[in-house]
């Protein structure tokens, strides 16, 4: 049965770096109808001995980009996929992928907002997405995201944030950075906490939609404070990563 | 199986199969490759029984149920195992160091009834996994509290587990807490959703129906 | 996420319903993430999204965040997709 739950074969067609250990994959692929911000697709890579392994990643890219499906995938060092699609993969390779996968963490503009986007680390990509759209779509929604990083140059997608940012649209990004600051830095130098999360929802309110992807020890302690701030729990949308670097 | 696509390059965390001497690959079960660490697989939260609160028993078709607490099971005669360990989710490890208490021992203290033909391990969180009594009898079982010299740790199913080094790994039952004997086989927590009842990696007996 | 407040934050290893979208979608033809389940152990009720998910497993358990109760067991073979749903007194599909 053909659709979004076989599997199919993606091209290569770009890669780009955003940080010294992230890279972007741009995927094509033969049949594909689109996909919702905030959903993913499944990789499945095979050695010639038919030993095979799965890997699940948020696409990065806004539906608006047709045809395409961008993922952004963290190197985890001792990884068993990871350090193959950062070291072995190049352009024109083929790779196995199924999807679009997940409808629980999806935002769309029709949904409204406003928009509360909390990330740790690699968890920002389906919140990229979200965000990509928003700006495609022209939604008025006002949107915040708040960013956990552990270094500066680890910050994935900072400098397309900043443009975003620069649209005057209604969208501020909050950085944290949790283990290195560089001099002049003014944003936040802490793990996500009660009193952060606090300051940035501020403004918008208890009637906020809440995204929250990453780590998650981050996730759950943030949806906690969300929901002790009186988020109304089916408000707080959650999607845990495995563990990674914020 | 229909033909898989080959992933140009991709070899996967697995060490080459014939390093070193040619008697290492001959250790290795079939589809499975080796490890040098040790992973941690569960299916739930790590139980963590106070050792104060620990039991371990025998109990279903034996004479007389019998039940060890912790001092009087440390007080058993136990022996030091070096044995080779694959799990179904592929990994080989091999010369693995525990210190436990043969099954033998334990069987030691119960009269079987003459049906008797099946243990049923459980487990602290509600695990279960079936071995018929030939598998483990006669040294081919023990109940480990050590492992490479130090005390078994919760995440490796401390404080103490079930090994049966001659199935695959999910058959030594993690924070075992004993073993109901039974006339009739019952499939476990994994035997009964798709994975083989009996287990033997050398047999590659992963699926039911393999 | 968790209606239990003051809960210590999962370990990273275990993650949310999310990470079995792909077999869940596969095996049921749908989107299964945002699919209510009322636990059969507790009582409550979650998104599968919602359970938290052991996936270093010969298989994935997916578990109340309230009781840690077992909700559903998947385990996929070379050939077949099993799913033990004993653990939800109900999965609700909404009707369009």
């Amino acid at each position: 049965m053909a659709g979004p739950i076989s599997w199919q074969l993606a091209t290569v067609t770009a890669i780009r770096d955003e940080t010294p250990t992230v890279r972007s994959l741009t995927l094509r692929l033969p049949t594909w109808s689109g996909h919702r911000p905030g959903q993913h697709v499944d990789l499945r890579l095979t050695a010639e001995d038919g030993y095979s392994v799965e890997r699940s990643y948020s696409i990065a890219s806004e539906p608006e980009r047709a045809d395409v499906v961008e993922i952004t995938v963290e190197r985890i060092d001792d990884g068993e996929v990871s350090p193959f699609l950062d070291d072995v993969v190049v352009v024109g390779d083929r790779i196995e992928l199924r999807g679009p996968i997940g409808g629980y963490f999806v935002w769309e503009a029709p949904l409204g907002g406003p928009l509360l986007l909390v990330a740790g680390g690699s968890g920002v990509v389906p919140l990229m997405a979200m965000l990509r759209h928003r700006s495609h779509a022209g939604a008025p929604v006002s949107a915040r995201l708040l960013c956990s990083s552990r270094h500066f140059e680890e910050i994935i997608y900072r400098e397309e944030l900043d443009h975003l940012v620069s649209n005057a649209d209604g969208l501020k990004v909050f950085h944290t950075l949790t283990r290195s600051q560089p001099p002049g830095w003014s944003g936040f130098a802490r793990r996500i906490d009660e009193r952060m999360l606090a300051e940035v929802l501020e403004p918008f309110g208890i009637s906020a939609r809440a995204y929250l992807c990453g780590p998650t020890a981050l996730v759950e302690t943030a949806a906690n404070v969300l929901v002790r701030l009186g988020m109304p729990p089916d408000r707080v949308r959650t999607e845990r990563f495995g563990p990674s670097g914020t | 199986m229909t033909e898989r696509f080959v992933t140009r390059g991709f070899e996967g965390r697995r060490g080459p199969k014939d390093a070193g001497q040619a008697d290492v690959a001959s250790r290795i079960p079939p589809g499975q490759y080796l490890t040098t660490d040790f992973p941690v697989l569960s299916a739930g939260p790590t139980p963590r029984t106070p050792l104060d609160r620990w039991s371990f028993s025998m109990d279903g078709l034996v004479h007389q149920p019998v039940g060890w607490t912790w001092e009087s099971f440390l007080a058993l005669p136990s022996r030091d195992w070096t044995v080779d360990i694959s799990c179904v989710t592929k990994w080989t490890k091999l010369d693995m160091r525990w210190r436990g208490v043969s099954v033998d021992t334990l069987f030691e203290h119960v009269d079987l009834d003459p049906t008797a033909a099946f243990a049923i391990a459980w487990s602290d969180g509600g695990y279960t996994t079936n071995l018929p009594l030939e598998d483990i009898l006669n040294g081919q079982a023990f109940v480990a509290f050590e492992y490479d010299g130090k005390p078994l740790s919760p995440e490796h199913g401390g404080p103490a587990r079930l090994v049966v080094p001659g199935r695959y790994f999910w058959k030594s039952a993690k924070w075992v807490r004993g073993l109901r004997i039974q006339s009739r086989d019952e499939p476990g927590f994994w035997e009964s959703l798709g994975y083989h009842n009996r287990g033997d990696q050398w047999l590659e007996e992963r699926y039911s129906g393999d | 996420m968790t209606d239990d407040p003051g809960t210590e934050p999962t370990q990273d290893d275990v993650l949310d319903g999310n990470a079995s979208a792909g077999p869940l979608s596969a095996a049921f033809g749908m989107d299964m993430t945002a699919v209510p389940g009322k636990c059969a152990h507790c009582g409550a009720v979650h998104m599968v999204a919602e359970l938290r998910a052991y996936v270093r497993a010969p298989g994935t358990i997916l578990r109340c965040p309230i009781c840690e109760g077992i909700v559903l067991r998947i385990v996929e073979t070379d050939e077949a997709t099993y799913i033990d749903a004993r653990g939800a007194a109900y999965l609700r599909f909404e009707r369009r």
